[in-house]
């Protein structure tokens, strides 16, 4: 029943547009070379986690700065896990989403409950995800800051329950996590708390005067974002195979994480997909732009990055997908 | 460890909390009266420092001496920067903004890195070494001095915000931004000046920190975050707040970096702001809001 | 008729400053009660007690048996009371139609049953036709009745207007009124409002309390309340009648 709705609404040129997309991800394999593969690894990964990030600040409207948190603790406790006691990663998941969960409620019960809103709640986060990032560095069972690593060996087949196999295998793990993740929130945003969630977005005090416990749904939101967001740390981990505190928690990460949502539309379902794919792909063009030309020198590909970044917030400040759409031609809701 | 130990660690904190009060009075400044979270606030800081630097090693000029003149080069730059490229953002979502300024802070970190390569720099001047002795308390001379221009600096900045006709006129724009614009102020002005006030500040702070500490391009991040949290535990928009909250935070990172170990020492700085959120989120010196 | 609402004796005291003192009195069910006052008076104020922004300093505010002072406002929307904000908060980025399907939720776990719900609630406040528009789209009046909508599709036994027709035209304000009455007559809805505009006031309202420095200087019919001299030197002026 909760996704009975899905395809509500929908345009039919919105149906040819997504059926392609997803023919063109789907072979994608076959045709890429290595390289574009890693980068569309890197695309799903950004595109997967910035959806989980759109789902407290997109939807329930509270600005986390501090999402490296959930990725990290992800990654660590399945990391951990398969090192001491060989416990595989889908088992390991089922530890991770949990304790993802607990560090998400932990910062939404002390920022909710006390008031903390906007730009002191972003703050609360960031420190959070601080505090992780020194406390993993000095805690001796995941091998604080020299490094938690996973055996490595030549994998000559993929493992999928092991999760021990060729980049190919964590491409289309993660296409489907990314599929999924895009279905899950279309679900939720047409659901009673989907709607709960906007108002608050919108305005918190008129959402409680219409009878919305706002405590509570901001803190189911944190729950989804931080749990959805373990995933793909646990990708993360066995995916490159070491985890360094001073790496995977560090604030960097988190503003990796939210910059493809922002620029592709906070709050949209697209936003999300279409800001890795530009953001990733700029990356990616700089780094052989910059080679051709001879100007690799450490900075010059971020100073370009940088540069970008600010004329793409200058020029669509709601970013990228609501004026695609505009220009594509779909309906307001399709936005 | 002797008692001695444990107190020339905490003056030394003190003072250096004291800059820090400093830097995170810029940031203050800024939050309170345009309402924008300046994130690129560490990475002005560093730009700061790298020019006392290039003028130390170039020109042989003190930083001591030279930190008017650097910190009136950073307030052109927040003008101009606040007039010409954040502006725009000001009634913007939050997220908006903070990915403009995230934008502005990845250029500024990476021609810096460009410029000046990764490796950490640092100013040896003649009295680098030189420190007073009162009865068994020894204190650092760069860290005196330096604590001295900070609260020179930020009380100048308080007597201009009280006596002055810009500073009252700033304060009313902070009071309300409607009222302002009614009585006829020049508001974009007047905020490009306060950005550009707060900009000095930090880079004022800058100057003072580079007798103290060793400078690479990627120090922002860890500044502006220390700015963030100084400035919530003191009170946000409280001027003697944000120093006080600097010399808390200072105090405690030297104590736990000398009672556990230094790379620790930026925890117990987040978990005094978890505390502070938590059982006074308005600050310790905030006015409470209802 | 029975106390729908029922106040008794609440105070509430911001630095100093009494907003409202120790005020007493009922909103019969199914009645329309008006509170006028001067600005400053503490109308807004004791709306916010009632509709739980803030809790009483003393007193007693029980609604159809309950006692509700210092419950959460979304608590006390649940109980059956709805309110709309004197300065209208419409849910800007949303359409007009899923801010009052946000209200419909309240009392329905389906969608489908709310945006049916919504519709029904649209069409009774004129505002169907502009129903995929964006809220921050639509003019003030529209505004003030698309709050009124949201709050409407809540359900309530109790409807908290707070300044409705503030800034309408003399026809829009007649077009909230009569739509407010039918509303009342129709379904029984029970109406407590704050208004300025005595002519709209004087058309609806079956008793009229008049604040003064937080305190109730008169309560009555329409007819005798304007009459009184208290109210006239404090509020009305001789002029206004």
């Amino acid at each position: 029943m909760m996704f009975s709705r899905l395809f509500e609404n929908v345009s039919r040129r919105m149906l040819v547009l997504l059926a392609a997309l997803l023919i063109v991800l789907f072979g994608a394999p076959f045709f890429a070379t290595d390289y574009l593969l890693t980068v569309l690894i890197l695309i799903l990964y950004f595109a997967y986690i910035g959806q989980a990030w759109n789902i407290m600040m997109g939807f329930a409207g509270q600005l986390s700065l501090g999402h490296a948190l959930y990725v990290g603790l992800g990654a660590y406790t399945s990391a951990a896990l398969y090192v001491h006691f060989g416990i595989g990663p889908w088992i390991g998941l089922l530890v991770a989403i949990p304790i993802a969960a607990l560090a998400g409620v932990f910062i939404g019960y002390l920022a909710f409950r006390f008031k903390v809103g906007g730009v002191y709640f972003a703050i609360l986060t960031i420190a959070v995800a601080e505090f992780a990032r020194v406390g993993f560095d000095h805690f001796a069972w995941t091998k604080g800051s020299s490094g938690l690593f996973l055996p490595v060996a030549q994998f000559t087949r993929n493992d999928l329950w092991l999760l021990r196999g060729q980049p190919v295998m964590f491409y289309y793990i993660l296409l489907v996590a990314t599929v999924l993740a895009f279905v899950f929130c279309r679900a939720l945003l047409q659901s009673r708390m989907g709607y709960f969630w906007l108002a608050i977005r919108e305005d918190e005090e008129a959402a409680r005067s219409a009878g919305i416990d706002t405590f509570r749904y901001k803190m189911i939101a944190v729950v989804i974002s931080s749990g959805m967001t373990s995933f793909a740390g646990v990708i993360y981990a066995f995916y490159y195979n070491n985890l360094f505190p001073e790496q995977v928690f560090h604030i960097s990460r988190s503003i990796e994480i939210i910059l493809g949502p922002i620029v592709g539309g906070v709050g949209t379902l697209f936003g999300p997909i279409i800001g890795a794919f530009l953001l990733t792909g700029m990356s990616e063009t700089l780094i052989a732009a910059l080679h051709a030309v001879g100007l690799d020198i450490p900075g010059a590909k971020q100073v370009f990055y940088g540069i970008c970044l600010l004329l793409v917030i200058m020029a669509l400040p709601d970013g990228i997908w609501p004026w695609l759409a505009r220009r594509l031609g779909l309906s307001e809701r399709e936005k | 460890m002797p008692f001695e130990v444990y107190l020339n660690v905490a003056v030394g904190g003190l003072l250096t909390g004291l800059v820090y009060g400093l830097m995170a009075l810029g940031l203050s400044v800024i939050f309170g009266v345009v309402r924008v979270v300046n994130f690129a606030h560490g990475e002005m800081m560093t730009i700061a420092m790298y020019i006392a630097i290039v003028l130390f090693s170039a020109l042989h000029l003190d930083p001591m001496v030279m930190m008017v003149p650097i910190a009136a080069v950073l307030f052109c730059f927040g003008y101009a920067l606040q007039a010409g490229v954040i502006n725009p953002f000001i009634t913007r979502p939050e997220h908006s903004q903070f990915l403009l300024l995230v934008a502005i802070a990845i250029i500024m970190i990476n021609v810096l890195l460009i410029l000046f390569g990764p490796d950490a720099q640092s100013v040896q001047t003649s009295y680098s070494y030189d420190s007073f002795q009162f009865g068994k308390l020894i204190v650092d001379a760069t860290k005196l001095y330096a604590a001295a221009a900070a609260v020179t600096v930020a009380v100048a900045l308080y007597c201009f915000f009280q006596f002055t006709a810009i500073g009252t006129a700033i304060r009313a724009c902070a009071d309300n931004y409607t009222g302002a614009l009614v009585v006829g102020l020049d508001v974009k002005h007047l905020y490009a000046l306060t950005f550009g006030l707060g900009s000095a500040c930090v880079g004022a702070a800058g100057v003072m920190l580079v007798l103290i500490v060793d400078v690479t391009p990627s120090l922002g991040p860890a500044y502006t975050l220390l700015a963030f949290v100084i400035v919530i535990t003191g009170g946000l928009g409280s001027m003697p707040g944000a120093l006080l909250g600097g010399v808390l935070i200072g105090l405690t990172e030297a104590m736990a970096g000398l009672i556990f170990t230094p790379s620790a020492k930026s925890m117990f700085a987040f978990g005094i702001l978890v505390l502070v959120l938590l059982f006074r989120p308005q600050g310790i010196m905030g006015k409470k809001v209802t | 008729m029975n106390a729908l609402l029922r106040v008794e004796g609440i105070s509430k005291r911001f630095r100093g400053l009494l907003a409202v003192d120790r005020l007493t009195f009922d909103v019969p069910e199914g009645g329309i009660f008006a509170v006028i006052g001067p600005n400053g008076a503490g109308k807004t104020t004791l709306f916010n007690m009632i509709a739980g922004v803030y809790k009483p300093d003393n007193g007693i505010i029980t609604f159809a048996g309950e006692r509700i002072e210092g419950l959460a406002p979304d608590q006390v929307c649940q109980r059956g009371i709805g309110r709309t904000f004197q300065i209208v908060r419409p849910f800007p980025a949303l359409s007009v139609e899923d801010n009052v399907i946000v209200g419909a939720l309240m009392r329905r776990n389906d969608v489908v049953d709310a945006r049916t719900h919504a519709h029904e609630v649209l069409r009774r406040l004129d505002l169907y036709d502009k129903r995929t528009q964006l809220a921050s789209s639509l003019t003030l009046p529209d505004r003030k009745r698309l709050e009124v909508a949201r709050s409407l599709a809540t359900d309530p036994k109790l409807l908290l207007l707070d300044e409705v027709m503030a800034g309408l035209r003399p026809t829009e304000t007649d077009r909230i009124v009569s739509i407010l009455r039918e509303l009342n007559r129709e379904s029984g809805l029970t109406i407590l409002l704050i208004e300025h505009v005595m002519r709209a006031v004087m058309a609806l309202a079956g008793r009229i309390l008049v604040l003064h420095h937080g305190a109730s200087i008169a309560e009555g019919v329409p007819g005798d309340v304007v009459r009184d001299q208290a109210v006239i030197d404090s509020y009305l002026g001789a002029e206004d009648i």
